[in-house]
């Protein structure tokens, strides 16, 4: 599967310029609001007609507005999962989740519905209405509406966005789900860090309508560049990593993220399997000394890479623990007191609590 | 109670005009869904004259309008001529001519409320169809025709009520003739010229405001029912 999306359209005083490919699996749009992810995805729907661009999937020419090739929505079997569910009020979730199979005719026959339901959960909603459903129920049927249709291409925008933690924590695993079995390709746009950190591949991170960086998501993430979309709040870094052990009696794990241990509040998940852990510079603090009578429990040795300054005082420091880099943002007054230079050796201490899985 | 008891003509006074205010509904629904649509959903020039040309029976002496479709659609009327030489059909003095008189009189109220319940429906709903593999027809009858159901009953129980009334553009257009053209209206309207005839006008008033009240009751119901679903999800 590949994916290639380039397009250039003006709205007003707002431009976009974007271009990028997939190659499968989950690719984000990441960016703050305004910077143009909705209307890129739009563009990719075929929602909205860019001035010019090309959409190819798979060597399938969807749309190039060169050769006039424009392919209508609903000829184009590409699933979108809107911010708002948008159910059809007038009919049944059965009716619901059946409307995009009755039209998608052959292919829509093999989407199997059985498997689809239960993946989501909703096998005890079918016969109720739309009004009657909780937010995050209805998300998951509009979900299981647009698989049922046999799309090519899976478009979320921000399909967590209007939930709130407890809903977004109860869908998440079925997104992961959605990721691992179906095997349909997902462009998922967000702004949200931990959601991205959790479930894309690639990170396409877009600002003023402009690709700002993309690449393979621990990459991007991790790369100062994504600090503009993230926000400075959530800039840090991500890290892949291999679930090591659990340790019951204190409901913690140790993943293994290259040749360092870092402990964390408990995953379910079964050891050896991967995942990546998204650390906040803010939650980062450095000692030059190891730190003894310390409630937290990950000190990693390392040496200081790089120090960026930054707003306000303070400044991002990336520190190198064995291959694997941890950001951290203390300020001007701390390093200066702490006599800190690039080169010299540290300590990065990180509260298990503060880790995003 | 013997005056309330109602004579033949009076009888076949209210069955035409159920007759004339039927045919007058459904025969105007599919004009009127369309120019609605046209009118909530179309950008084109001279929608502004549209409206204006669709809301103008409301606004004009219906005497007014009567004779314009005395003009158009009589014997040697442009319309009338002509429809008469092609299809047979004629209007003048006939109670199709009463039913054409009562539709157009309608004609606004009926596209005024299926235009207000097609502007009441969510675009989004119909772009998530598109995604889903629906062409712009079935949107149409699949989503967008379903969520204005409400507002075209509405407006057709409006149409048939306001049909029912309608005295001046009928009277003009088609007269009144005791079993042709004869509606409710007209033969209170000829028992108020005659001594003698309060208990007939009297009897005939009864049953137009019932008929009447139940139209605007039925039509304020399917309203509420209409702003809830599409307010719902």
């Amino acid at each position: 599967m590949s994916l290639l999306v380039e397009a250039r359209h003006r709205l007003g005083n707002f431009s976009v310029d974007a271009a990028f490919t997939s190659d499968g699996g989950v690719t984000a749009l990441f960016g703050r609001s305004g910077s143009g992810k909705t209307s890129l995805i739009n563009i990719i729907a075929g929602l909205m007609k860019p001035e010019s661009g090309r959409v190819v999937l798979d060597g399938d020419i969807i749309a190039d507005s060169e050769r006039r090739i424009f392919t209508p929505v609903h000829r184009r079997r590409f699933g979108y999962v809107f911010q708002e569910a948008r159910l059809f009020p007038h009919l049944s979730v059965a009716s619901n989740l059946a409307y995009g199979r009755w039209f998608a005719g052959k292919q829509g026959k093999a989407a199997d519905t059985t498997r689809i339901v239960e993946m989501l959960g909703i096998s005890h909603l079918l016969e109720r209405n739309p009004s009657a459903l909780s937010g995050g129920e209805r998300q998951r049927v509009a979900i299981g509406r647009a698989l049922l249709a046999a799309p090519r291409l899976l478009l979320m925008d921000e399909p967590l966005a209007a939930l709130d933690e407890a809903r977004k924590a109860e869908i998440l695993p079925y997104l992961e789900r959605l990721r691992d079995d179906a095997g349909i390709p997902i462009v998922y746009v967000s702004h949200s860090v931990s959601e991205v950190a959790r479930l894309a591949q690639r990170v396409v991170v877009l600002e003023d309508g402009r690709v700002k960086a993309s690449g393979a998501a621990a990459d991007v993430l991790s790369a100062p560049a994504a600090t503009v979309a993230t926000g400075r709040r959530e800039a840090g870094v991500l890290l892949e990593g291999v679930v090591e052990t659990h340790d019951t009696t204190h409901d913690l794990t140790t993943v293994r993220v290259g040749e360092r241990l870092i402990r964390v509040p408990k995953i379910d998940l079964a050891p050896g399997h991967a995942l990546r852990l998204h650390i906040a510079a803010r939650d980062v603090m450095l000692a030059t000394a190891r730190p003894e009578g310390i409630s937290a429990l990950n000190v990693l040795e390392g040496t200081i890479v790089e120090m960026t300054p930054g707003e306000n005082g303070s400044v991002d420091i990336r520190v190198d623990c064995g291959g694997t880099t941890i950001a951290s943002r203390i300020t001007s007054f701390s390093r200066d007191a702490l006599q800190l230079h690039q080169g010299k050796p540290i300590h990065a201490i990180i509260k298990s609590v503060a880790i995003d899985h | 109670m013997d005056w309330l008891e109602l004579s033949d003509a009076e009888w076949a006074a209210i069955l035409l005009s159920l007759r004339v205010a039927t045919v007058a509904m459904v025969g105007s629904l599919p004009f009127a869904l369309g120019v609605a649509m046209l009118l909530a959903r179309g950008r084109f020039w001279g929608k502004t004259v549209l409206n204006g040309l669709v809301h103008m029976p409301l606004i004009l002496p219906p005497v007014v309008t009567g004779f314009l479709l005395l003009l158009l659609f009589g014997r040697r009327g442009p319309i009338g001529a002509f429809l008469a030489e092609n299809f047979g059909l004629v209007f003048s003095f006939r109670w199709t001519g009463a039913a054409l008189a009562c539709a157009v009189m309608a004609f606004p109220l009926m596209v005024r409320s299926i235009r207000l319940s097609i502007e009441a429906v969510d675009r989004k709903l119909e772009d998530a169809a598109t995604t889903l593999g629906a062409g712009p027809v079935s949107v149409f009858f699949t989503v967008t025709l379903p969520l204005i159901l409400p507002g075209i009953i509405a407006g057709m129980v409006l149409a048939f009520a306001k049909a029912m009334g309608e005295f001046g553009a009928t009277i003009t257009f088609v007269s009144n003739i005791p079993g042709e053209t004869q509606t409710l209206s007209a033969a209170i309207y000829t028992f108020t010229q005659v001594p003698g005839g309060d208990a007939g006008a009297m009897r005939l008033t009864i049953i137009s405001v019932i008929i009447s009240m139940a139209a605007l009751m039925l039509s304020e119901l399917l309203a509420t029912a209409a702003a809830k679903r599409t307010i719902a999800a």
